[in-house]
């Protein structure tokens, strides 16, 4: 059952959000992270620089696009190079040359995801190395400890992750020992003043499960929480609902990071129902094989119907790849073997994001989010009232109406 | 475009080719490199990234054989591929084929060339290949030619004929369909030397020849121009160019990089008689590899000194990670100090000439090539 929270080694965490602007209609929110590597304007979308890069960008090229944090995997560095190395290098900022802010998860779902034969148990989670065939445990302790080492601004604690689409008493144990391990997260940071540790809400599809998660954690005065056990397999109209329930029993002054979640739609209507941080893989992955994100949804340029349009991707698009090159020419160029294509692809796509998430930002701001939230949803698919059912109910319930 | 000699000492020829482009303002200097681009952009980088590059050469490469297959796209563009692939302040000079890539060879005909694609081969008669060369808009163009007598070893004094008669006939019909376009008349067509003397004032540009011992070489023996795929072939194999080509140091600087040098002189007999892989056996001693163990630690830049972007934002220890776990960022930051580093020996090879110091770089040089 849950434990009750360790007392003597918390200290009242920091306040790290301001709030600039509140939707009066929905629970979206504006606001500024303030953290060791800088300010952040909230909403935000983090890119997923996994292995210390942001695939095939400088750290430069990211910084002129304006991102101002990013994400890192533990799981991965903790293999290669290994916090030892990192921490010699002056943390993962020291290391990859990165300016500004650094998110890193915990290692917990990649431990699930990419390791075939992982077990869970209450110590922790013991897998074999993919690359050295080595036995490891990753338990709480350890996954602070090599974030500790990695010295990013916000770092998450190790949860039992179990996917959405599990059901039965698989999902209790797992939600009751994430505030467990949450517990020993934070006995085990050594650096509170440096590194933000946040919790991770977890409950998976079940209300009362996630309700008492969300209880039981929020009695933690961690600087963050997020919510996770989503952006799985589970349905959509399944995915709103936990996603509403989160937010509604979270704390206000306190940052919301919705882990996983990237498409375009999915970000909006998450906004409206609260949600300030989100993390995906998603455009740089897409960017890779050759698709680019527009208003309209998205264009596989490797296809023939883009050989001869000399136009960019989007005319509104402010990005380098966007003033310089045409559709055509990065056809051919994705037919070729020079990498530069993908890289063009890669920074055009994080640029959508970032520009969306600006452009949500200034109309909450503004005070007229919830006209941009249909005029977005118009560009998207066509006419307001063809957006999926699932959006349309989640941004009903927090009083945004499409038609 | 008028070729302007400085000085020629000992056969090398230092000046500047005056007069360039379409405007007829643009200006280069030989001895000299062009930047090699792969399907119209140089390889790995964008437009930011190689605008990082100090020091990259007035005129791009771009290569038939990567751009053939979009001639119909570019008939239609009618702006010139310049303006297409995103460079149209640069100088353009299309070769015929990619030095990198070898092409097969007994595919040349008395009425065609052939050039191998992605796509598979591109068989071009003159007349196709003319069209190709009006859509391009190159400022300089290599004529179709018969080129294979320089591929094979055992050449019969009758294919040599044969090559030579078939290149002048190739040469001789471009000119006459370059007399009938006004488009085509903005372009310079290169021709191809297969033996015999060559003039004074006449531009000489050597095709498949990039390693630094060899372009000195070439350059004691009179050319001017030169291709810059080595840097590249450099990259591909995840490694980085040290050599040095500072021939006037200090003299602290001198014993630090002579026992430098040493080392990884003997570094590198040691790794060629460990490693059998195809790509390893071609590392030059002009070079790291930054995928061995060693680097794992080394905090250092891939070359003390170098202002490149790699140099002054990352380490050895970051490219050997990068390398390691197959991240693309590998090849984006070896390009940029690769090119940067190979820029900068051309610079120095005007510098030497200028101040009769040529001796003392081809010394420094020899004494780095394995």
């Amino acid at each position: 059952m849950a434990g009750a929270a360790t007392q003597a080694s918390l200290e009242s965490a920091p306040r790290i959000m301001r709030l600039v602007a509140e939707c009066s209609r929905s629970r979206a929110r504006a606001g500024e992270l303030w953290l060791p590597h800088g300010t952040v304007a909230t909403p935000v979308f983090m890119p997923v620089g996994t292995q210390a890069t942001m695939k095939g960008i400088t750290t430069e090229q990211l910084d002129a696009l304006g991102c101002r944090i990013c994400l890192g995997n533990t799981y991965h560095l903790g293999l290669r190079p290994g916090p030892e190395l990192i921490q010699k290098a002056n943390g993962l900022h020291g290391f990859m040359n990165w300016p500004h802010n650094l998110l890193t998860d915990s290692g917990g779902f990649q431990m699930v995801s990419l390791v075939s034969l992982s077990e869970v148990t209450e110590e922790g989670v013991r897998f074999r190395s993919p690359y050295d065939g080595n036995e490891t445990l990753l338990s709480p302790e350890k996954s602070v400890q090599i974030q500790n080492a990695l010295g990013s601004d916000i770092i998450m604690q190790l949860d039992d992750v179990v996917s959405s689409t599990v059901t039965g008493p698989r999902v209790e144990e797992a939600m009751y020992r994430s505030i467990r391990w949450l517990d020993r997260c934070i006995a085990a940071h050594q650096r509170p003043d440096k590194q933000n540790l946040f919790a991770i809400i977890q409950g998976g599809l079940d209300a009362d499960l996630r309700a008492t998660c969300l209880e039981e954690m929020t009695k933690r005065d961690v600087p963050g929480f997020a919510i996770g056990g989503l952006s799985g397999g589970e349905s959509k109209s399944q995915f709103w609902r936990m996603v509403a329930l989160s937010t509604s029993r979270l704390p206000k002054d306190k940052p919301r990071y919705l882990m996983g979640v990237g498409y375009a739609t999915d970000l909006v209507v998450c906004v409206a129902l609260g949600c300030d941080m989100f993390d995906c893989v998603f455009p740089t992955r897409t960017a890779r094989f050759g698709s680019a994100l527009v208003p309209t949804g998205n264009l596989q340029l490797r296809k023939k119907v883009f050989e001869k349009d000399f136009g960019p991707i989007d005319p509104e698009c402010t990005c380098p790849t966007c003033q310089k090159h045409s559709r055509a020419f990065l056809h051919a160029l994705l037919h070729s073997d020079n990498t530069a294509a993908l890289h063009h692809l890669t920074v055009h796509n994080i640029a959508y994001q970032l520009q969306l998430m600006s452009a949500v930002r200034t109309s909450i701001v503004e005070k007229r989010f919830p006209g941009f939230v249909r005029d977005f949803m118009g560009a998207m698919y066509g006419d307001p009232t063809l957006c999926p059912t699932w959006a349309t109910d989640a941004l009903a319930s927090v009083g945004i109406t499409l038609g | 475009m008028k070729l302007s000699l400085t000085k020629v000492v000992n056969g090398c020829r230092l000046g500047k080719i005056k007069n360039l482009g379409k405007t007829g303002d643009h200006t280069m200097d030989i001895p000299g490199c062009l930047l090699y681009t792969k399907t119209g952009s140089a390889p790995h980088l964008t437009h930011h990234t190689l605008h990082n590059i100090h020091g990259v050469p007035a005129m791009a490469q771009l290569t038939l054989s990567s751009l053939a297959e979009h001639h119909e796209v570019l008939t239609e563009y009618k702006e010139g591929v310049g303006k297409f692939i995103g460079m149209p302040e640069s100088l353009l000079y299309c070769s015929l084929h990619d030095p990198v890539s070898p092409c097969p060879a007994g595919y040349v005909t008395n009425k065609s060339v052939s050039v191998w694609s992605v796509a598979g081969r591109v068989e071009m008669t003159v007349s196709k290949f003319m069209a190709i060369q009006k859509a391009l808009q190159p400022d300089w163009f290599q004529c179709l030619s018969d080129g294979e007598v320089s591929c094979k070893e055992a050449t019969s004094i009758k294919r040599v004929r044969k090559s030579v008669d078939r290149s002048l006939l190739f040469l001789d019909n471009c000119l006459r369909l370059q007399e009938e376009s006004e488009v085509l008349q903005k372009s310079v067509i290169i021709g191809v030397i297969e033996g015999g003397d060559v003039m004074e004032e006449r531009l000489r540009l050597i095709s498949g020849v990039s390693r630094p011992d060899e372009v000195l070489e070439c350059i004691e023996r009179g050319v001017d121009l030169f291709e810059s795929f080595f840097p590249y072939q450099v990259t591909e194999r995840g490694c980085a160019l040290t050599f040095s080509f500072d021939y006037q140091p200090n003299p602290e600087e001198t014993l630090l990089q002579q026992n430098g040098t040493q080392e990884e002189i003997k570094c590198m007999d040691q790794i060629k008689k460990i490693e059998t892989t195809g790509c390893n056996q071609e590392i030059t001693s002009f070079e790291i590899n930054l995928k061995e163990k060693k680097y794992q630690e080394d905090f250092n830049p891939l070359v003390r000194g170098c202002s490149c972007y790699c140099c002054k934002n990352h380490t050895r220890a970051y490219i050997h990670h990068l390398l390691v776990t197959n991240e693309l960022l590998a090849g984006v930051l070896l390009m940029m100090h690769n090119f940067e580093h190979y820029f900068g020996f051309f610079h120095y090879i005007r510098e030497a000439l200028k101040s009769d110091k040529l001796a003392q770089l081809k010394e420094l040089i020899h004494r780095q090539a394995s």
